[in-house]
C-alpha cells in the first residue's frame, strides 16, 4: 500500500503547485511533468529491462509529428491527435525493436543511434513537409481539448498532470505486475530467465514499444501544449535527456525520471545566473553520477533505507 | 564541364574526406581494438584538433608554413595529452565497462564542446594553408594541399601500421587487445598501455582536425559528422580491424564524394547510416569481432 500513497501524495501536491507556484514556475513545472513521462519511457526499456537505447529522440519525435502534422495538414483537433501522436510512437518503437533487439549490448546502442539519425536526417530531407530544422507551429486550433484552449495557462497545466498522473500510475502498477518482474528478470539473467521458460526476445519489444508509448505521449503532448513541432527534438541531444534524468534520479525507480527532470531542470535554470555553459553542467552531471552513484538518487536511497521504493 | 572531369573531381574530394575520415577512423577502431571502449567523444579530439591548429597558427607569428608545422606538432599532442588525463580520471575509475564508459564520454563530449564554446567562441575561424600552389588540369584547377592532406594521411597510416606491427610499443598493444588477463600476468602494464592508446586515438584524431583545417575551417561543432562518419566506417570495416577500417574508409570516402556530388548530402547520410545499423542487425558477431 505504501508505494501508492507516495505516488498519489505527489500527484495531489502538484496538483496544487499552480496555487503556490508563479506562472512562469508553473509552466516550468508542465514541461517538466512532460518531459518526465518521456523519461519514464526511457526508464521502463533502460531502468527496468536493461536496454540501453540511445536512439529514444527518433520515438518522441514520431509521437510529436505523428499528433503536430494530422492537426496542421487536416486540421485534427488534440485529442484524436494526442492518441495518434502515442500510437505513432509505439508504431516506431516496435519497428525500431523488431530490427535492434536482434543485438545487444553496445552494438544495441550504436543501432538505435544509427537508426535515430537516420529519422533525424529523414526529417531534414522532407524539409517542405516537417519544416526541418526550424519546424512549425501548431495551428491554433488543433490545441483544442474539451472546448479548453491548451495554449492557456490552466488548461495546460491540468492537461500535463493527468498525463503524468497516468503514466505514472501505470508504470506504477507495470512494474509491480507479474510481466514488471519478467522484465526486471531480463536485465538482471537473460539466460536464465530463458532457462525458465520466458522469450527475452518478445519481453523486451513488449517493453520498448511500452516505452515508445509513453516516448509518443510526451511528444505528442509536447507539441500540442507548447504548440511547436521540430526537427531538434530528433537529435541525439533528446536521447541523452531521458538517459541523464533516468541516471540522476534513479534507473529502475518509478519516481526517478521525475526527480532526475525536475533536479536537472533546477540545476540549469540556477546555473543560468552564473554561466550560460549549460552543455557543461549536462556533460559534468553525466561524468559525475556514472562515476560516484551509478544507482541514482532514489536507487541509493533504496538500497540504504527504504527498501520498499517502488 | 563534361560527366569525366566532373566525375574525377567527386573522386578526388571524395579521397581528401577518404583520408581524414581513415585518420579519424583508425583512432576509433584503435581504441574499441585494445580496450573495448566506444569512445563517444572521439569526435570532439578531431574538433579540438583543427581549433587548437587555428589556436598555435594565430599565436606563433612567421610564414604560413611554419606556423603549420607547429600546429601538426603541437595540437594532437595537447589532444593526446588531455585524453590520457580523461583516461585516468575517468575511463579507468569505471573498469572500462562498455555501457559505463559510453555514457562518461557522451558527458565529456558535452563539456568539450562548451569548453570550445565559451573558450574559443561560436565562430569559423579559417587557418591559412601552409602552401597556396595548384595543379592545373586540362579541365580544372586543384588545391595542391588537399593533395598533400592525402599523402599525408598514407604517411601517418603507414607509420600507424609499422608501429603496431613492428615495435615493442605496438607488439605489447596487441597482446593486451587479444587478452588483457595474461597480458598483465605476464608482467604488461595495462593500465598505462590503455592510457597510451587512449591518447594515440585522440591524436591521431586531433591531427585529421589540423590537416582538415586549411579546406574547412575551425567550428565547435565540426565533430559531429566526422564522428558519425568514423563510426559507420569503423563498423563496416569491422570494429578493432585496423584494415579493414582503411577499406572502409576509402569505400565511404569515395562514395560520400560521388553521392553528394550528384544526389544532396542528407540522402546520401541517410543511406549510409541505414546500411550500418543493417549491418550491425544482420552481421553483428562479423563485423563487431568475436564477441557480440
Amino acid at each position: 500500500m505504501k508505494p501508492w500513497i507516495l505516488h498519489i501524495a505527489l500527484i495531489a501536491v502538484l496538483a496544487t503547485a499552480p496555487l503556490w507556484l508563479s506562472p512562469y514556475h508553473a509552466t516550468n513545472l508542465a514541461r517538466i511533468m512532460v518531459l518526465a513521462v518521456f523519461a519514464m519511457g526511457y526508464n521502463l526499456a533502460f531502468g527496468y529491462t536493461g536496454l540501453l537505447s540511445l536512439g529514444h529522440a527518433l520515438l518522441l519525435a514520431a509521437g510529436m509529428y505523428a499528433a503536430g502534422l494530422p492537426a496542421q495538414l487536416w486540421g485534427w483537433a488534440a485529442g484524436p491527435a494526442f492518441i495518434a501522436g502515442i500510437a505513432g510512437g509505439g508504431l516506431i518503437a516496435a519497428a525500431l525493436g523488431l530490427l535492434a533487439l536482434r543485438t545487444a549490448g553496445v552494438s544495441f546502442m550504436i543501432v538505435t543511434l544509427m537508426f535515430a539519425q537516420a529519422g533525424y536526417l529523414t526529417l531534414l530531407y522532407f524539409a517542405h513537409v516537417t519544416g526541418g530544422e526550424d519546424g512549425f507551429a501548431v495551428v491554433s486550433s488543433g490545441r483544442v481539448l474539451l472546448g479548453f484552449d491548451l495554449s492557456t495557462d490552466t488548461p495546460r497545466f491540468l492537461a500535463a498532470l493527468t498525463i503524468f498522473a497516468i503514466g505514472l500510475l501505470a508504470s506504477l502498477a507495470l512494474v509491480r505486475s507479474p510481466f514488471g518482474r519478467t522484465m526486471v528478470a531480463m536485465r538482471e539473467n537473460e539466460e536464465r530467465s530463458r532457462m525458465l521458460g520466458y522469450n527475452p526476445f518478445t519481453v523486451k519489444l513488449a517493453a520498448l514499444t511500452l516505452s515508445g508509448l509513453y516516448a509518443g505521449a510526451a511528444g505528442a503532448a509536447y507539441a500540442l501544449l507548447f504548440g511547436y513541432v521540430g526537427a531538434s527534438f530528433a537529435t541525439i541531444q533528446y536521447s541523452i535527456l531521458p538517459m541523464l534524468y533516468v541516471l540522476m534520479g534513479g534507473a529502475g525507480t518509478t519516481l526517478g525520471p521525475f526527480l532526475g527532470a525536475l533536479l536537472m531542470f533546477a540545476l540549469i535554470e540556477a546555473a543560468t545566473v552564473l554561466t550560460t555553459a549549460h552543455q557543461f553542467i549536462v556533460g559534468a552531471a553525466l561524468v559525475v553520477l556514472i562515476l560516484f552513484a551509478p544507482k541514482g538518487i532514489l536507487g541509493t536511497i533504496r538500497e540504504r533505507w527504504l527498501r520498499w521504493l517502488p | 564541364m563534361a560527366f569525366g572531369p566532373f566525375l574525377l573531381l567527386a573522386l578526388m574530394e571524395g579521397l581528401v574526406t577518404a583520408a581524414i575520415l581513415a585518420l579519424a577512423a583508425s583512432g576509433l577502431s584503435l581504441v574499441f581494438g585494445v580496450m573495448r571502449v566506444v569512445n563517444v567523444a572521439h569526435g570532439e579530439f578531431y574538433m579540438l584538433g583543427a581549433v587548437l591548429a587555428w589556436a598555435v597558427t594565430t599565436m606563433i607569428p612567421g610564414p604560413p608554413a611554419m606556423a603549420f608545422l607547429a600546429a601538426v606538432l603541437i595540437a594532437p599532442l595537447l589532444v593526446a595529452a588531455l585524453a590520457a588525463a580523461a583516461d585516468g580520471l575517468i575511463l579507468k575509475r569505471l573498469n572500462y565497462e562498455p555501457e559505463a564508459t559510453i555514457v562518461a564520454t557522451i558527458g565529456l563530449l558535452y563539456i568539450l564542446q562548451q569548453a570550445a564554446l565559451s573558450l574559443y567562441g561560436p565562430n569559423a575561424n579559417p587557418v591559412a594553408a601552409p602552401f597556396t600552389w595548384r595543379i592545373q588540369l586540362p579541365w580544372f584547377g586543384y588545391s595542391g594541399y588537399k593533395l598533400f592532406v592525402v599523402l599525408a594521411a598514407i604517411l601517418v597510416l603507414l607509420a600507424l601500421w609499422a608501429f603496431m606491427t613492428r615495435t615493442r610499443a605496438g607488439l605489447v598493444m596487441r597482446a593486451t587487445q587479444v587478452d588483457r588477463t595474461t597480458a598483465q600476468a605476464f608482467g604488461i602494464n595495462v593500465d598505462r598501455v590503455y592510457m597510451g592508446t587512449f591518447a594515440l586515438g585522440a591524436g591521431l584524431a586531433a591531427l585529421a582536425g589540423v590537416l582538415i583545417v586549411p579546406v574547412q575551417q575551425a567550428q565547435y561543432l565540426m565533430g559531429h559528422d566526422p564522428l558519425l562518419l568514423s563510426f559507420i566506417v569503423v563498423i563496416i570495416g569491422g570494429l578493432g580491424s585496423l584494415r579493414g577500417t582503411l577499406i572502409a574508409a576509402l569505400v565511404i570516402g569515395l562514395s560520400d564524394g560521388v553521392i553528394s556530388m550528384f544526389f544532396t548530402p542528407t540522402l546520401a547520410k541517410i543511406l549510409a547510416t541505414l546500411l550500418v545499423a543493417m549491418v550491425l542487425v544482420f552481421r553483428p558477431q562479423g563485423l563487431f569481432g568475436a564477441k557480440a
